[in-house]
């Protein structure tokens, strides 16, 4: 089996939905010719040509809203937005639109569309490169919102989005795009959205995550004197609450572990989820996040993100109460 | 019912300075010998500017760059036609423009090497903060202008963007209210070619960027971009205009020689036999043809300023290099004052660091 990093596990991912369906387009800037800005398309102009691999305007409400249309009119447009810092003119879109269209026409029209986005911080970027606004994102009832950790869950992950009947946004963590690499098989698979998955076994504290922070609950985790369960969410809306409910069960210790700001974050759904399920706990939930300000520019950027230390001071100091 | 013609435009370029350095004595703006030698100074700084920080980069001591390099015509001639009460609105191509009208090149470089202090403009600079979101920042350019006009001051605001600036919707948003209120403001379109790997002709397909400005009642004009003289002549007759209610789209037509940014393989997408053929129009080899034509220059003097550019940009880094950020930076802006929750996590962090 090949071993790929995540934008190579996406890549053929691509290459094969479009094999499979002549319908998936690919649309975007810099996507074709130029591979994408991250290589994610790299190669599929070529296979597939300038009709369904298409190098778009600097055009982001432009892109999504024509998405729309082009689902509409019985496409699978694949649109890539080169930074999520960049989704906002296409926000409205995405919630006015994408999200409400199968409602609005009571069922007549869908948008079979996904948006995918590199997101998050860790790679010395210019402002507006590190964002994780994907809490806005999954308020908005109509659209799902995918968070994959690694190369084997995003290929998987990537081919169910497009075959999916909804509108998804795919938010794919820039940081793991290639520092991690693993097998991935060349066939074809699905991981189904809104499966989360435990990724390592424990039994005193659970640590929730999705993207890059999956890493670093891994890390504190291996450094911790505690036995640490950790649940990557994969999905975050619709998310896996079945999953996190029986670890919390389990454990009776949650961590919400995420690096978009504090206040307003997914942290917070899924620990109010957590209190109204009624589960008894040992200590009260804890959000590990990022502290409610604008993301900085590199030189300060290590100040902001969590890592595993914090992570493994919030477990600690559970574990003392 | 008769088809008639109710409207015809045209679209104007100016050019004055020659790729041969040979300049149109009719058309040359009115500026003293001094002036062109700041003019040129400006133009290699930028590119000293751009070398330098290509290079610590390149050893991971600054963050990604994005070079001027074959565009310090579009980019000094227009902001060089401000006055000091006038508003530069830039885009992230523009840090010799940012210099020209009042930064330092030690903040500029601060700002590139990722320290968010190097966006604290001098006081009396009436500069914004570099935009990286695409023509997000047009939008603002007009309302500054708007603010400028109800506030009966004699400024006018200068935004600059790039062709791909154009397609977002802000671009229309921008214009229109430019024109609908006849703002004093000037908008720089730098049509370098590219917007990363797309070339200008996937980008629109209108002939030219400058006519643009017909279908929002304001002025266009389009201007040989890798020509100075006529690059300030348009701003600044452009500006004059805008104090007087008239708003102009300039459409520098350059090129952008180096890659998109430090992140960019240019290679991938376009031609090197095209990159060579702009080397030849090349804007800072052209003012030193006109100006050793006049005596202005020589290779002695050429070397002196060279000199003294790396020398201030170097000084430049040692001061960024030598007084990093500190960790409570972070917190400070956010709001006039901190709320309760934001201050309980400042204090969290301060026990941590
Ligand atoms: C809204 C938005 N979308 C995408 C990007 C990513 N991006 C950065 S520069 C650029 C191309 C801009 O081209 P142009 O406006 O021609 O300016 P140039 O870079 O050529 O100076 C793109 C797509 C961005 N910064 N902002």
């Amino acid at each position: 089996m090949p071993r790929m990093a995540m934008v190579e596990a996406l890549n053929l991912a691509l290459k094969q939905e479009m094999k499979k369906d002549k319908r998936v387009l690919l649309l975007g800037e810099d996507v074709g010719k130029d591979g994408g800005v991250f290589r994610a398309s790299d190669g599929l102009l070529k296979k597939f040509g300038a009709e369904r691999v298409i190098d778009t305007p600097v055009s982001e409400s432009g892109i999504v809203g024509a998405s729309i249309g082009l689902a509409i009119a019985g496409f699978k447009p694949v649109a890539e937005i080169q930074f999520s810092g960049f989704l906002p003119p296409a926000f409205d879109q995405l919630l006015t639109h994408a999200a409400r269209m199968r409602n609005r026409s009571r069922g007549r029209y869908a948008v079979p569309m996904v948006v995918r986005c590199p997101y998050g911080g860790g790679v010395r970027a210019l402002e507006h490169h590190s964002e994780s606004f994907e809490a806005a994102y999954a308020h908005i009832p109509g659209l799902k919102v995918v968070i994959p950790s690694r190369p084997y869950d995003a290929k998987g992950l990537l081919a169910s989005a497009i075959r999916g009947p909804d509108p998804v946004l795919f938010m794919e963590p820039k940081k793991v795009y290639r520092s991690v690499k693993e097998e991935v098989p060349e066939k074809e698979y699905l991981i189904p959205l809104g499966k989360a998955n435990i990724v390592r076994h424990g039994s005193d504290v659970t640590v929730i995550a999705w993207g890059a922070m999956v890493k670093t609950a891994l890390e504190a985790a291996e450094q911790s004197q505690y036995d640490i369960e950790v649940i990557d969410l994969r999905t975050i809306k619709p998310f896996d609450k079945k999953a996190i409910l029986e670890s919390a069960g389990k454990t009776g210790r949650v961590i919400v572990l995420h690096e978009a700001v504090k206040t307003g974050g997914w942290g917070a759904e899924i620990a109010a989820s957590i209190a109204e399920s009624g589960i008894r706990l040992k200590a009260p939930v804890k959000r590990v996040a990022s502290p409610d300000v604008i993301v900085p520019l590199l030189k300060s950027e290590d100040f902001f993100f969590p890592n595993a230390k914090t992570v493994l001071s919030a477990a600690e100091e559970m574990m003392r109460k | 019912m008769p088809l008639t013609k109710i409207a015809e435009f045209d679209v104007k370029k100016l050019e004055i300075l020659s790729p041969e350095g040979k300049a149109d004595e009719k058309l040359m703006p009115r500026l003293s010998k001094k002036d062109i030698a700041e003019m040129y100074r400006l133009m290699v700084l930028s590119r000293a500017f751009d070398e330098k920080a290509i290079a610590l980069q390149r050893q991971g001591r600054l963050g990604t760059y994005v070079p001027q390099l074959g565009q310090e015509a579009s980019i000094i001639g227009p902001a060089y036609a401000l006055s000091k009460k006038d508003w530069l609105v830039p885009s992230f191509r523009e840090t010799g423009a940012m210099i020209a009208h009042g930064c330092s090149v030690e903040m500029m470089m601060r700002y590139w090497a990722g320290d968010e202090r190097g966006s604290l403009m001098p006081k009396g600079a009436r500069v914004l903060p570099v935009a990286i979101p695409v023509s997000t920042q047009l939008p603002h350019a007009a309302g500054i202008a708007w603010g400028m006009k109800k506030l009966k001051e004699r400024s006018a605001v200068m935004a600059y963007f790039g062709d791909g600036g154009t397609s977002p919707g802000d671009f229309h948003e921008a214009m229109n209210l430019a024109g609908v209120f006849r703002l004093p403001v000037v908008f720089v379109c730098q049509n370098n070619h590219y917007a990363i790997s797309l070339p200008v002709e996937r980008q629109t397909a209108s002939k030219t960027i400058a006519q643009k400005a017909i279908g929002y009642g304001i002025q266009g004009v389009q201007v040989d971009g890798n020509d100075i003289f006529a690059a300030y002549s348009a701003a600044k007759k452009a500006l004059e205009d805008a104090k007087n209610g008239i708003p102009t789209l300039i459409e520098c037509l350059t090129y952008r020689m180096g890659d998109h940014t430090t992140s960019d393989d240019s290679k991938r997408y376009r031609d090197e036999k095209e990159v060579k053929e702009w080397a030849k129009k090349d804007p800072v080899a052209r003012l030193e043809k006109y100006m050793a034509d006049r005596k202005m220059l020589n290779a002695a003097l050429k070397e002196k300023i060279i000199k003294k550019c790396r020398a201030i940009i170097e000084k430049a880094v040692g001061d960024v290099e030598s007084s990093p950020p500190d960790a409570e930076d972070i917190f400070r802006y956010t709001y006039a004052e901190m709320d309760e929750s934001l201050k309980e996590q400042a204090e969290g962090f301060r026990r941590r660091v």
